[in-house]
């Protein structure tokens, strides 16, 4: 891969092997398995910390953020082993690997796209991610496959008592953990269920579920959080309020309503396989079509046909193709995945040539009608 | 008197936008200002969070209920701490320090509740005291006073502020 940066030392270019096979892995929340998995793709919890002796972000000077990386850094490492997580210095990181490691959500956008002293630590297994001087000094990451809080819930909450054990948070009695902006004040939690939800996409339905989630107090993002768009049908449902309720009624307010959310979701299903099954399986087998002979298509078209082809899958409609390797395609389809998986950085057009060519050499494989090479790279 | 800049009734509600490039005065009459906000609310979100975009809107509603002047004298009071100004908060929809919560406590209540519904917190809580961290934030405080003292070149102060810092550093939890 080639950087613009200045010449990389040794820790650098160990970090860019790490980055590179961790672009070739699953990450666990794309594992496809836990309970729920058709519809729940991933469960995640975060919480926000501050350290009380220096200002938040917005006014941190480059020497308060040093002193907080370190401070946080020390503190995780106490507990972390080197062969358990990777360190990730987000001031050496070039676009396309702090881009990566949005795509695998490991990082937030914020996180990638910002200034001055930064990092992360992230758990090799990608079951959880600890991110220094984002929007608030520390932000506590942890997910899982399928639906999962409890187990998920528990990871936070550990590494949140690790930490603490060696750094004083910012706390006070009254308005609980303080965060740099208030709609996270308290808790610092934001609990979110990752849903896939292609049939109430198809039916129309989706707008109406939206609307009644928000009078919860609950609220929807897309795939990539906040201000993203739905790409390939999948919904994040996160709590809004941090304040007031403890975790466990934040996280039980969540999972209260997401069986709800599931169940509409299977009957849409269902009514489709119905009273639709003609039209339904030649949606989404032409959907499998494109995929597999296109020359050039785009990261969101991509994604649209993706989800017809997952749902498929679930449907018994789809056979040639099994929910992991769907999984993946998702991933390493989008644009720095891809760039890394060719080995080279590419504009635009290449990107989508490149990106018809790899899902034609991953979909065309056990059909033995093609060569794995993907015949035609003349586009 | 003032009156509305959408209508003839009188302009009751004074806001300043400062979502844009640079701070915009509205004299607005009870129905054009809840119009005028409602519009801003619908807005998509285009740079930052919906975070933001929410923390922003509530400080403008709680902006209506102040006038102008007492929004000016508002705004310009300054956290002690980390020298954030409410007026900074306002545009920013961002925090400079925890002690804002203390400087800034009578003009978040209502955004807290606006958001929350509450304003006591219910759950989890470190095992170190509250007391702590308020000591550990002071430090934020003597650590810009040091920086001055060393500037103006007042050692004397200078140390005693360094003895300070260390002692508070010396009371953390390790």
């Amino acid at each position: 891969m080639k950087s613009k940066n200045p010449p990389p030392n040794e820790s650098v270019l160990d970090l860019a092997r790490e980055l590179e096979q961790l672009s070739r892995s699953r990450g666990e929340w794309l594992k496809g398995s836990g309970p729920e998995s058709d519809i729940v793709i991933s469960t995640r919890i975060r919480l926000a910390r501050n350290l009380a002796s220096y200002p938040f972000r917005s006014r941190a000077t480059e020497v308060d953020r040093q002193r907080i990386q370190q401070t946080l850094k020390e503190a995780i490492f106490r507990h972390a082993h080197p062969t358990q997580v990777i360190y990730v210095d987000l001031e050496q990181l070039d676009l396309l690997d702090r881009q990566l490691l949005v795509e695998r959500q490991l990082i937030s956008r914020e996180l990638a796209e910002g200034q001055g002293p930064r990092s992360a630590v992230l758990d090799r297994a990608e079951r959880f991610s600890l991110m220094i001087n984002e929007e608030d000094h520390l932000r506590i990451m942890a997910m899982a496959s399928g639906l999962n809080l409890d187990e998920v819930w528990q990871m936070v909450n550990q590494w949140d008592d690790r930490i603490e054990e060696h750094v004083v948070y910012a706390f006070d009695e009254k308005l609980g953990y303080l965060t740099a902006c208030p709609t996270n004040v308290g808790t610092g939690i934001r609990v979110s269920v990752m849903l896939h939800l292609p049939a109430l996409a198809l039916t129309r339905q989706i707008e109406k579920i939206f609307r009644s989630l928000q009078k919860l107090d609950l609220a929807v993002r897309g795939l990539y959080g906040e201000g993203s768009q739905a790409m390939g049908d999948f919904y994040q449902i996160s709590n809004q309020v941090t304040l007031g309720l403890s975790e466990q009624e934040i996280m039980k307010k969540v999972a209260d309503i997401i069986p709800a959310i599931i169940d509409y979701e299977r009957k849409a299903r269902d009514l489709l396989m119905r009273e639709n099954l003609r039209n339904l399986h030649d949606r989404i087998s032409r959907a499998f079509g494109i995929l597999r002979t296109a020359q050039t298509i785009s990261s969101e078209e991509t994604m649209h046909l993706l989800s017809s082809v997952r749902m498929g899958i679930h449907l018994g409609l789809i056979k040639e193709i099994g929910i992991p390797e769907l999984n993946d395609l998702f991933l390493q389809t989008q644009p720095a995945h891809l760039q890394k998986l060719a080995g080279t950085e590419l504009d635009q057009t290449d990107r989508d040539i490149e990106r018809a060519r790899f899902l034609r050499r991953h979909l065309n494989k056990e059909d033995g009608s093609q060569t794995a090479k993907g015949g035609s790279t003349s586009g | 008197m003032m009156r509305c800049q959408r209508c003839d009734k009188p302009a009751t509600f004074h806001i300043t936008e400062l979502t844009g490039g640079k701070p915009v005065e509205l004299h607005l009459c009870e129905d054009h200002a809840r119009e005028y906000l409602m519009q801003a609310g619908n807005e998509p979100a285009s740079a930052g969070s919906m975070a933001a975009v929410l923390a922003q809107q509530m400080a403008k509603q709680l902006a209506l209920s102040q006038t102008a002047e007492e929004l000016a004298e508002l705004d310009q009071q300054l956290c002690p701490y980390c020298g954030i100004s409410f007026y900074d908060f306002r545009s920013q929809g961002r925090l400079g320090c925890p002690y804002d919560y203390v400087v800034f406590e009578k003009e978040l209540q209502p955004l807290l509740l606006n958001i929350h519904g509450e304003t006591q917190h219910k759950g989890k809580r470190p095992t170190h005291s509250a007391e702590l961290s308020r000591k550990h934030t002071e430090l934020i405080r003597y650590r810009r006073q040091l920086q001055e003292a060393i500037q103006e070149e007042n050692y004397e102060l200078a140390s005693r502020l360094r003895d300070k810092i260390r002692e508070i550093e010396e009371s953390s939890s390790e």
